[in-house]
């Protein structure tokens, strides 16, 4: 029922071509009367609060942009910034004003009621911030749901039901009524539905965002879990830039218009703005920056007795290790070869704000050994 | 001023309009009708009286006592016990009044009544909230349905139908039905949006989004209004009485004409016990909807 998929792709720099899973091109939504005026307007460099029609909402400017198989994409951005109708373009329930949007190579717009319908069937599903599930139904029934409009018997979406609440780690709790069940766990649900349908995409609409914060961390993990054995393609909507920086391959920070894509790591160090930079200020960095982020150049030193670090470690699990370390810490890359140097000089320099610190790797003589 | 303000609007407004037409045009509309649809209301007519006949036959089969505990078992099925014991006295003090039959010939007017009500209702209701055009038309016309006195369209009815049985029960149906459009209406724009995005996201074509999710969410609100038209049916069914509907309505307008209190009193607390089970049990058969269930466990 699943398989495997290489791991996901980390280049910012991708540009979409026909393999893309979803490829967005001038994608535009404009709501009100006079969509499409205010569209050319847009198009001819008019800032979105400054439209003739006061009646129209921009709420998708100019996107551009394509999303490999096997990639965790996040829309990043507050409300009203565009994100669920981003979300609800990508599976045609919301009709673009003007662009393009291409599901695998197949242009959504060239699509009939019908066909479009197939293609949510077989290769979009979708989780939703409130979960959406039906009250009436069992969890097994719930999950059922994407198979039983597939056209699937009973005996054998039941069976796949089973499968996909196993995954997702509420096994036992099949006969249950959603109304039994906690947010953390209704969410389960909705996310077995959308795996059961074995889908090649998954929309993710603030899914963990009426959830406690502890839950929520348990569900992302749980996310990168099941991601790193089943590789989809997931489409992740949210407005919490933490959430954004832990699940995301790469991010795209919204507000009407793409403000800055890239990966994690790219965001925190070279904010495009200054609007991506005030988002930036409340991340915790610890987190997302990794060891290769926060090394020094090895320089001339003898780094054979150096205790080693995978250059993928996040900085704070340094702490320890190069507090208890006499030497600085080794980094080295897959092949074991050294990239650099982590000493606590480093790590506080890469972790304060000031832009020189943030520019790359220090050039600085390094301070003797003692 | 005043008097000038009169004659101004005599002279100008008043006296230049015809006599309001309105009433007229329904007239002749009605006479028009009666003669060019004959044939439609005389099968309307005849399947009406037949229905109606035969439910009340079948009511007055078994003895009364029978039918008292068949009743109470009804009720027992529909809630529990409590109400079970509830409406078996209910209805042993009906049988024990001297109208027994005109109860269950009245009983059996609500029932054809409801039921074409609540067939004719439920896809109206769902056209109105599927579509808004269909709403706007279809609230002016509910308006004028339920708030004209019912007296008044018993008139065109009767000459339509002559007197008896089957104008009650159009009158009834008429009057009946609105609560039951818009209770479907208002259930099914209630339903969670995120849930219909849910089947629309997950490819359920419109038919199944209506039939796998709408209408389960939201029937515990259309038994609600199913309650609506069953209650409204019950009262609407004791006027038509006046134009020789039979049953209860018969007894009170006859006890109305020859004031007799024992009698209208006796005809009265039968209405009120019979009342009394269609309200009771109906809300117990929709509290058993899977959704109302399901939010009992949520509590």
């Amino acid at each position: 029922m699943f398989h495997r998929f290489p791991p996901p792709h980390r280049n910012p720099l991708l540009r979409k071509d026909e393999m893309s899973a979803i490829a967005v091109d001038s994608l535009y939504k404009v709501f009100g009367k006079g969509a499409r005026s205010a569209v050319a307007q847009l198009k001819s460099g008019t800032p979105r609060d400054q439209l003739n029609a006061k009646s129209v909402t921009a709420a998708v400017i100019d996107h551009n942009w394509s999303i490999e198989p096997g990639e965790i994409f996040v829309v990043m951005g507050l409300s009203g910034s565009g994100k669920s109708t981003l979300i609800r373009m990508l599976n045609g329930l919301i009709k673009p004003t003007s662009g393009t949007i291409r599901i695998g190579g197949v242009e959504l717009g060239s699509l009939s009621k019908r066909e479009l319908r197939r293609l949510r069937r077989e290769k979009i599903s979708m989780v939703f911030q409130h979960f959406a599930l039906l009250p009436h139904r069992t969890v097994v029934e719930n999950v059922a749901f994407g198979l039983e409009i597939k056209g699937l018997n009973k005996t054998e979406r039941l069976e796949r039901a089973r499968e996909a609440v196993e995954l997702v780690g509420l096994a036992g709790h099949e006969d249950k009524l959603p109304a039994q069940l906690s947010g953390g766990m209704k969410q389960r649900v909705g996310l077995a539905r959308a795996l059961a349908a074995d889908t090649e995409i998954l929309l993710m609409d603030e899914a963990f965002s009426a959830l406690d914060p502890l839950i929520r961390q348990e569900m992302q993990d749980q996310l990168l879990d099941l991601q790193a054995k089943l590789g989809k393609t997931i489409v992740f909507i949210t407005h919490d830039l933490n959430e954004a920086m832990r699940i995301g391959d790469r991010i795209a920070i919204c507000d009407g218009e793409v403000k800055q894509l890239g990966t994690a790591e790219d965001i925190l160090l070279h904010p495009a703005d200054e609007y991506v930079a005030e988002f930036t200020a409340d991340v915790d960095r610890t987190r997302v920056l990794t060891a290769e982020a926060v090394m020094e150049p090895c320089g001339t030193r003898d780094t054979s007795a150096f205790p080693k670090v995978e250059s993928d470690v996040p900085v704070n699990e340094l702490y320890e290790p190069v507090l208890n370390s006499k030497a600085p810490l080794l980094v080295v890359d897959d092949n074991a070869d050294p990239l650099g140097v982590v000493t606590p000089r480093s790590i506080i320099k890469s972790l304060s704000h000031d832009p020189a610190a943030e520019s790359g790797p220090a050039i600085e003589q390094e301070r003797q050994p003692a | 001023m005043i008097e000038y303000l009169r004659n101004w609007f005599w002279t100008y407004i008043w006296k230049p309009l015809p006599d309001m037409p309105f009433g007229d045009w329904m007239e002749t509309f009605i006479r028009w009708a009666r003669d060019a649809w004959a044939t439609g209301f005389d099968a309307v007519d005849t399947a009406l009286e037949f229905l109606y006949l035969h439910l009340a036959d079948g009511l007055l089969w078994l003895p009364s006592g029978v039918m008292v505990l068949l009743f109470a078992a009804a009720a027992w099925a529909a809630k529990g016990w409590k109400l079970g014991v509830g409406i078996g006295i209910g209805m042993f003090v009906v049988a024990w009044t001297p109208y027994w039959e005109q109860t269950m010939q009245t009983l059996s007017m609500v029932l054809v009544s409801a039921a074409i009500a609540i067939l004719l209702a439920i896809p109206l209701g769902i056209a109105a909230a599927e579509s808004k055009a269909v709403s706007a038309i279809a609230r002016p016309v509910l308006d004028f349905m339920q708030t004209l006195p019912a007296f008044v369209y018993l008139i065109p009815v009767v000459m339509l139908f002559s007197v008896g049985v089957v104008p009650g029960i159009i009158a009834t149906i008429i009057f009946a039905m609105p609560p039951g459009v818009r209770l479907t209406e208002l259930g099914l724009r209630q339903v969670d949006r995120e849930v219909v995005e849910a089947g629309q996201a997950f490819g359920a074509s419109p038919g199944r989004i209506l039939a796998r999710i709408k209408l389960p969410l939201a029937l515990p609100t259309i038994m609600a209004g199913l309650n609506q038209v069953i209650m409204l049916a019950l009262s609407m069914v004791v006027i038509a009485g006046l134009v020789g509907g039979g049953g209860l309505g018969s007894v009170i307008s006859g006890s109305l004409g020859r004031l007799d209190i024992a009698a209208g009193f006796n005809a009265g607390l039968a209405v009120v016990l019979l009342a009394i089970l269609l309200d009771r049990v109906t809300q117990g058969l929709s509290d058993r909807t899977p959704v109302a269930r399901a939010a009992k466990l949520a509590r």
